[in-house]
């Protein structure tokens, strides 16, 4: 069975050289590594926050903060990891703002034995995509992470989705390696168990168990 | 090795973050427990598919309101 590899994230010269000339006060290099990450922040923002007008704010004030910031960049981390600490810190920010709570963290309801192990077994065959059209699939989708308590879906989201290594994703939620380890297996296994209600194989229009 | 032994490992089998003996351990396991093989397939494509569809899209008309707020916004900065 092949491994899961990542996609993004990897620094290339190029992008250290907008890095450099944004910090000279270049906007139109800044400008490029907003439209190179301006989706995965969205996406970030709205998984956070879960509201629209939110992850709008969100990704303004991120990016801003991040030019305001550049000085403080090291280069010893990628620039995309160090935006999306930023993103994240804004969103929780931007969270507790609206919920008027001091208590809205990471750490919510993560006491939960679900997923640790695995009840319903079935194949996905047909595949998910072949049985479902893509904005039905979405909405099966959003509706399945939105489900998760916030500390396994943010961990989820930026390991398995925005593709930040397990080091990356300690660092900018503020976990331990191990913490975002188990999270992640549980984030996992929880989608998995309740991805398959929807794409179980079912044989002679009888939903296998 | 046990199914719940299987699962501690299911990470980093997923990610290939594994020695080689490890790796060959788990796939004895998987090549004749159909319950794991199932649960390792299925978590896999849960991964992929979140990959591959992405929830909450950037519509391209708010994406470009975006980026003008963001570089005018910025250019105020430099300015100031």
């Amino acid at each position: 069975m092949a491994t899961i590899q990542s996609k993004i994230g990897e620094d290339t010269g190029e992008e250290l050289e907008l890095v450099t000339a944004a910090r000279k006060g270049d906007v139109e290099a800044f400008g490029k590594l907003v439209s190179k990450y301006d989706r995965n922040v969205f996406r970030i923002a709205n998984h956070i926050t879960q509201n629209r007008e939110d992850a709008e704010d969100v990704v303004q004030d991120a990016f801003l903060k991040a030019y305001k910031n550049l000085d403080r960049f090291q280069g010893n981390s990628k620039f995309y990891t160090w935006l999306v600490r930023i993103a994240v810190n804004e969103a929780l920010m931007r969270l507790r703002k609206r919920r008027n709570a001091k208590t809205v963290s990471m750490d919510e309801d993560v006491e939960t034995d679900e997923g640790s192990m695995p009840r319903e077994i079935a194949d996905w065959t047909p595949n998910p995509e072949q049985q479902y059209g893509s904005a039905e699939l979405n909405e099966i989708l959003t509706k399945t992470i939105n489900g998760l308590s916030p500390g396994f879906k943010t961990v989820f989201l930026l390991r398995d989705v925005e593709g930040l290594s397990t080091e990356e994703t300690a660092d900018a939620l503020g976990l331990s390696i191990p913490a975002v380890k188990s999270r992640l297996l549980r984030a996992r296994l929880q989608l998995r168990e309740r991805l398959n209600r929807y794409f179980k194989s079912k044989k002679n229009g009888d939903q296998q168990q | 090795m046990k199914c719940s032994e299987f699962f501690k490992e299911l990470n980093q089998y997923l990610d290939g973050d594994i020695d080689a003996d490890t790796k060959m351990e788990l796939e004895e396991h998987l090549h004749w427990c159909k319950d794991c093989y199932v649960v390792c397939n299925t978590t896999k494509q849960t991964i992929e598919i979140y990959r591959h569809n992405e929830v909450y899209a950037l519509p391209e008309d708010l994406r470009s309101r975006l980026h003008n707020a963001i570089v005018s916004k910025c250019k105020a900065h430099s300015k100031s």
